[in-house]
């Protein structure tokens, strides 16, 4: 097996699937020739040609349209919004529209649309780039949000997005794109979406989380563990609809829990994991649910990102307050 | 001459038609050889080197930003050179009062509006500090989302007629960002309420990666005012004079009531769409760069006002000197700017604080006071 980066195991699938299943479009600013910002697309209009994998005006309601209308016509397009801050310009159609098809049209329609965009913080790009809008997907119904936090992960998932016949939210976190390799199989394989991992296995607290901070809880849980403080972590990697089957369980197991998200406070995932936990499993808490997030502010300019930013150390201090109840 | 009656159902006489209507102003050629006098702006010799001037500071400037952004000393970049016409020379039409509605590519504009040089800097760092505009620096910070600020100078340019002022709101767009909604919806609204508007297209060829071929089936940008109902030029954006003179005679047309302007000035950037990662040359080839140098507004500029004694190898050299000092002097500046303060941040959230902003004020102020 080979040990590919995020970026590459995205590329992979998108291959992948394109070979596979004639119906795959792929369409966004850049995404032809240039193979996107990112790269992610590299090399696909090269393989595929331009009728599969092309450029599109620069407009996100028209590519969010381009992609509703083409769903209409059996195809399954794979939209990409170059940066996800951007997503403000086609929120109608993904939320107003797409996400609505199904319900509205009594399940006659169906949208098998995926959306990708980076996003996530720590890499110093300009304003409305690196915001953390998640939450405003995951609150609206009819629409998956899936965010991996590892390269295998983003394989498996993204390829059972493009194939899932419902609008899926793709969301790839730019600092994990090329910050580490891992052993990523060649071929095609899925990992199911609405399905939480469990990435470490513990006793005392339960940190829930997803994306980037999956790996500043991981180091956290390491500098713990030196002081016999057991940490289990939970990825949630579809952070809407959320697998409450596997939440519940680690709370129940360990009675104790954080929730980490990279986004502001105020801003969504978290507070819907904590809700769930308070109203299906508030007697199994020893503890009160601790909570790390970014404080409640714009996403800050690029040389402040360091002090707003979670990461291990308020994870670490988060869980030892909460082991410490 | 009367236009011919055209058949509506022969839609290629129909599309024919519209194409021809837009020609490419221009006043000198690449010699700078005077072509047509009808678009020789009205420009003392005073001006004309001011211009110049200017036109060699954002050179300088975009060397030197280049150059600092490879060290590590400036963040965020996008490229000017090759767009000094289309961006000085429009600029140099406007008054102080003229509201600059900029995107992220036109901040030498902005820096001849008003803004600090040192405060570009910040901004161009992440430095909150840098967006602090005085209050008579008629001007918003750069705009990261495209066509945003078209929507924007609608309602300014709607607020100045309404206030009765003699002045204009301006704002860029890219060849990409015509593609917007937002530029559409900026366009029609400005006609509908025939407000003071100055609207720019810079069509520079490329967004990012992608051809303007992509962008649209439309032959000129220009024609995009049409079915907006207002007058619409394209210009030889490599021409300071013909800008010069377009965007003087628009905003004379906008400030006197008539409604906005659109100007699509062609233009081309020699480097890469920004310093974080862009090659053009997988979207562009030498050949395609060598075209537009032979086409620099630089060197028409130089060699008209050389030719007429106004000016001299000798006074550019002194103004690239005197832009890298100026250049020196601001990053040192920049340099000492206090370090950000998520404290801070979070007190320009409203002005009044809520319990949970006024919580986590005193959370960071004790990590910060570490
Ligand atoms: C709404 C939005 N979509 C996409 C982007 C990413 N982006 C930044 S610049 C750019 C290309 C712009 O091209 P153009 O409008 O022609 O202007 P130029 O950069 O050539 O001056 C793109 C796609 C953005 N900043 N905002």
């Amino acid at each position: 097996m080979a040990q590919k980066t995020m970026i590459q195991a995205i590329t992979d699938a998108l291959a992948l699937e394109l070979e596979a299943n004639p119906d795959v479009l792929i369409f966004g600013e850049d995404v032809g020739n240039n193979g996107g910002v990112f790269r992610a697309t590299e090399g696909l209009q090269e393989k595929f040609g331009k009728d599969r994998v092309f450029d599109t005006p620069l407009a996100e309601s028209g590519i969010g349209g381009l992609a509703f209308g083409l769903a209409l016509e059996n195809f399954r397009p794979v939209a990409e919004i170059q940066f996800f801050g951007f997503v403000f310009e086609v929120m109608d159609e993904i939320v107003a529209q797409m996400a609505r098809t199904r319900f509205r049209m009594s399940g006659t329609r169906t949208m098998p649309i995926t959306i990708r965009a980076p996003f996530g913080g720590g890499v110093h790009t300009p304003e409305l780039h690196a915001d953390n809008l998640e939450g405003l997907i995951a609150q609206s119904p009819g629409i998956r949000v899936v965010i991996p936090s590892n390269p295998y992960d983003a394989k498996g998932l993204l390829i059972s997005a493009i194939r899932d016949n419902d609008p899926v939210v793709f969301l790839e976190h730019m600092k994990l794109y090329r910050s580490f390799r891992e052993e990523v199989p060649e071929e095609a394989y899925t990992v199911p979406l609405d399905k939480a991992a469990i990435t470490r296995e513990g006793t005392d607290v339960s940190v829930i989380t997803y994306g980037a901070m999956v790996r500043e809880a991981i180091k956290a849980a390491e500098a713990l563990e030196k002081d016999g403080i057991s940490v289990e972590i939970i990825d949630l990697r579809t952070v809407a609809p959320l697998d409450i089957e596997t939440i519940i369980a680690t709370v129940e197991k360990t009675g104790r829990v954080v929730v980490v998200q990279e986004a502001q406070k105020q801003a969504g995932v978290a507070a819907q994991v904590v809700s769930e936990i308070s109203e299906r499993a508030v007697l199994s808490l020893e503890a009160p649910i601790g909570r790390v997030s970014a404080p409640d502010t714009i996403y800050p300019f690029g040389q402040a990102e360091g002090s707003w930013l979670p990461n291990a150390s308020d994870i670490e201090a988060k869980v030892r307050e909460i082991y410490e109840f | 001459m009367a236009k011919k009656k055209l058949n509506p159902l022969d839609f290629e006489a129909l599309l024919a038609d519209i194409n021809a209507d837009f020609p490419t102003i221009q006043a000198l050629d690449k010699d700078g050889k005077v072509v047509n006098e009808e678009y020789m702006p009205d420009l003392s010799d005073d001006e004309m080197v001011e211009l110049m001037t200017r036109m060699v500071w954002a050179r300088v400037l975009d060397q030197r930003s280049t150059a600092l952004n490879r060290q590590g000393r400036l963040g965020f970049y996008a490229p000017t050179a090759g767009q000094e016409a289309s961006q000085l020379a429009s600029q140099f039409a406007m008054e102080k009062e003229d509201v600059l509605l900029p995107g992220y590519r036109d901040v030498p504009q902005l820096i001849q509006h008003g803004l600090p040089l040192k405060d570009a800097f910040l901004w161009s760092r992440g430095h909150a500090a840098g967006s602090a505009y005085a209050d008579d620096l008629q001007a918003i910070p750069p705009q990261i989302i495209i066509g945003a600020q078209y929507v924007q100078a609608a309602g300014v340019a709607l607020g100045l007629k309404k206030r009765n002022k003699p002045n204009v709101a301006f704002t860029y767009t890219g060849d990409g960002g015509s593609s917007q909604g937002d530029f559409y919806e900026g366009i029609n609204f400005a006609g509908a309420y025939k407000a003071n508007a100055v609207f720019f297209i810079q069509n520079n060829g490329y967004a990012i990666s992608t051809p303007r071929e992509v962008q649209t089936a439309a032959k000129t940008l220009a024609q995009k005012g049409v079915a907006a109902g207002i007058p619409s030029v394209q210009v030889d954006g490599m021409d300071p004079l013909a800008v010069y003179k377009v965007t003087k005679a628009a905003r004379d047309w906008a400030v006197a009531g008539n409604g906005p302007v659109l100007i699509e000035t062609l233009t081309f950037r020699y480097g890469p769409h920004t310093l974080s990662g862009d090659d053009p040359t997988r979207y562009r080839s030498k050949e395609t760069e060598g075209e537009w140098v032979e086409k620099d507004p630089l060197t028409r500029f130089r060699k008209y006002l050389t030719a007429k004694g106004l000016w001299s190898e000798a006074k550019e050299e002194e103004i690239i000197e005197a832009t890298k000092e100026e250049i020196k002097t601001a990053i040192k500046e920049a340099d000492a700017a206090p370090k950000q303060k998520v404290s801070e941040f979070l007190g320009n959230m409203f002005e009044v604080k809520p319990q949970s902003i006024q919580e986590q004020i005193d959370i960071f102020k004790a990590k910060e006071s570490k």
